[in-house]
């Protein structure tokens, strides 16, 4: 089982769009929604529900005031500013380092588990989908990453499935980390401007920090072909293959907006062409 | 007053919209908050001065003094230390910084070491001041260090922050306690779908909100009738036009590049002060 993880460092350049397309030009894939704290991908692929479980990680302090002798020790102790002088949590500056709760001697402080969101299985038009929603302003979205990747393989090995495509997050922090780690390749979506070049040179420095293969390819590469041509020399610069460009295309957005993929709104579409050519490099250097 | 500027969904034109803005104020701060991302210095150029290292606290261990009683395993919630057979490890990427377990160890074997977790530097362009932060490659943890950024804001000044995508604890440690969130989205499922996420994320936190819709001819009205159900005004439309794209592609702020969209933003930031002034009373 190969798993390939689309990311793209900066948001926007039509990752997800990219990843439903190529859904539909695989064999019979799992898919993946690692982008836990945004998630898109089902406003396209549409999943059917199968099973909805609980997410729970990490732990916030709460203090019962009836029992709380204000002895203060906790706001002495806490690093995270997180209890006020009139000794309330504030659960969105809470840390969850239970040290409140550890050194509370009248045993004040409550630390439960929070519920920080909910993971999906799921079919859809094109195979089996885990997908998952993070509570809003919760944490720990890379531990929820992890556990949508472990499922989505979960099924790939034991039906048999020659490959999961995620859908990673963006940036370079806690959950484009659990997204890329043991992955067989990383394809990186970017497109030809400053700003998308800058987050992908560093987005590609984390796949080589975490040894994982990378691949590029530029998204509305016509928008501006010369940073494209920079892209491409940079790449060749540091062996990253450049698996294809694929040139601005309005059907990208129009398909999106349909609910569609892309061969679906239109399979005549410039766009179409580039993502085959795309696709076909993916398998010989993925597969 | 802190402005920020935030969108659930990255790639929205929230940099260029963060940066034109600063840009039509007189006298401000721009504060890129986007560690993982940041772009904002590509639009401005600003002239650098030479970068701060920022660290988190880590445990340092003094082997000798340890007895493996375990206790500093018990208090850490993060499985940043353990005692393995006769030898306690520490994992430096995944702690905290809580201090908790050098509060609890009996042997008083752990100091307080450091980590870095990325660097800050501040600059100066068309007399605008600048701060910026970047995550060190291959470190997890953005809020601690966009927390730093924060700090360097003086609170009687004119800032505006970009801040990073999404609606989970980077972006919380960007805009909370800020003054007004503006929110830039698309017209499409996906800008609806995350712009929805972000409004719940500003609600949670209490900050009057305004919306900018960019690109806003490119999908259809879903995102205008959400902003009128839930009452949030719409400060700005911008429809699409290559010519913006270009110059963004080529890191050139919309109100230098098109001088005639000063005055837009100039009113943009006049609106959010009558906004703020009016939830203030
Ligand atoms: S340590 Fe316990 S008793 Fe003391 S102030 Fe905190 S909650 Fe109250
Ligand atoms: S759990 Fe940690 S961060 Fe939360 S209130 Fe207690 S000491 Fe502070
Ligand atoms: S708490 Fe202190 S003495 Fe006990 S195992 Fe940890 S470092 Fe060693
Ligand atoms: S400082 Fe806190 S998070 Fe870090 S190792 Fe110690 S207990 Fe764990």
């Amino acid at each position: 089982m190969k798993e390939l993880v689309v990311i793209s460092g900066k948001g926007g350049s039509g990752k997800t769009s990219m990843v439903a397309a190529l859904s539909q030009l695989a064999n019979n894939p799992v898919l993946c929604d690692a982008d836990v704290d945004a998630a898109d991908l089902h406003l396209i692929l549409s999943p059917n529900l199968k099973e909805s479980h609980e997410f729970t990680a990490g732990h916030t302090a709460s203090i019962d005031l009836e029992k709380c002798t204000r002895c203060g020790k906790c706001i002495e102790l806490c690093r995270f500013d997180a209890i006020s002088p009139d000794f309330v949590v504030d659960p969105l500056e809470c840390e969850g380092c239970g040290v409140c709760y550890y050194f509370c001697e009248e045993g004040a402080v409550a630390f439960p588990e929070n519920l920080s969101g909910h993971w999906y299985m799921s079919d859809c038009r094109f195979g089996p989908m885990v997908h998952a929603k993070l509570g809003i302003a919760e944490e720990n979205s890379g531990k929820l990453v992890t556990v949508v990747r472990k499922e989505a393989a979960k099924i790939a090995e034991s039906n048999g499935h020659e490959m999961v495509i995620t859908d990673g997050p963006p940036g370079v922090g806690c959950p484009v980390i659990a997204a890329i780690g043991g992955a067989s390749g990383v394809l990186i979506v970017t497109e030809p401007s400053l700003s998308g070049r800058h987050d992908m040179e560093r987005v590609l420095e984390l796949a080589r920090h975490f040894s994982v293969p990378a691949l590029l390819c530029i998204n509305k590469y016509d928008l501006n072909e010369s940073i494209s041509e920079g892209i491409r020399k940079f790449a060749e610069q540091h062996n990253v293959p450049c698996v294809g460009q694929v040139p601005f295309d309005p059907a990208m957005t129009k398909s999106m907006v349909q609910a569609q993929t892309l061969f679906e709104y239109d399979p005549n579409a410039p766009a179409c062409t580039a993502v085959r050519e795309i696709w076909a490099r993916l398998r010989e250097e993925v597969v | 007053m802190i402005i920020s500027v935030a969108s659930g969904k990255g790639g929205t034109g929230k940099t260029t919209m963060a940066t034109s803005l600063a840009l039509s104020i007189d006298r401000a701060r721009l504060a890129d908050c986007d560690v993982e991302a940041p772009n904002s210095h590509l639009f401005l150029r600003p002239v650098f001065e030479p970068d701060d290292t920022i660290t988190m606290p880590v445990p340092q261990v003094d082997e000798d003094e340890c007895t493996l009683c375990g206790e500093c395993a018990v208090i850490c919630q993060f499985n940043a230390i353990v005692t393995i057979a006769d030898t306690v490890m520490t994992f430096p990427e995944l702690c905290h910084g809580c201090g908790g377990c050098q509060a609890a160890c009996p042997a008083g074997a752990i100091e307080e070491g450091r980590r870095t977790i990325g660097t800050i530097q501040h600059g100066r362009c068309n007399g605008l001041d600048f701060v910026h932060g970047r995550i060190r490659i291959g470190e997890a943890m953005a809020p601690p260090l966009i927390r730093q950024i924060r700090s360097r804001i003086n609170p009687d000044e004119t800032a505006v922050i970009d801040a990073p995508p999404g609606t989970s604890c980077p972006v919380i440690a960007a805009i909370k306690d800020t003054d007004f969130v503006v929110l830039v989205t698309e017209p499409t499922p996906f800008g609806l779908n995350d712009l929805k996420l972000a409004v719940e994320t500003v609600k949670i936190l209490k900050i009057p909100s305004g919306l900018i819709i960019n690109r806003s001819d490119i999908g259809d009205n879903k995102v205008a009738e959400y902003a009128a159900m839930e009452k949030i005004p719409i400060l700005m439309e911008i429809p699409y036009n290559r010519q913006i794209a270009e110059a963004y592609s080529r890191g050139e702020p919309v109100v230098e590049a098109f001088p005639e969209w000063r005055e837009r933003f100039e009113k943009l930031y006049a609106d959010i002060c009558n906004l703020v002034a009016g939830s203030k009373s």
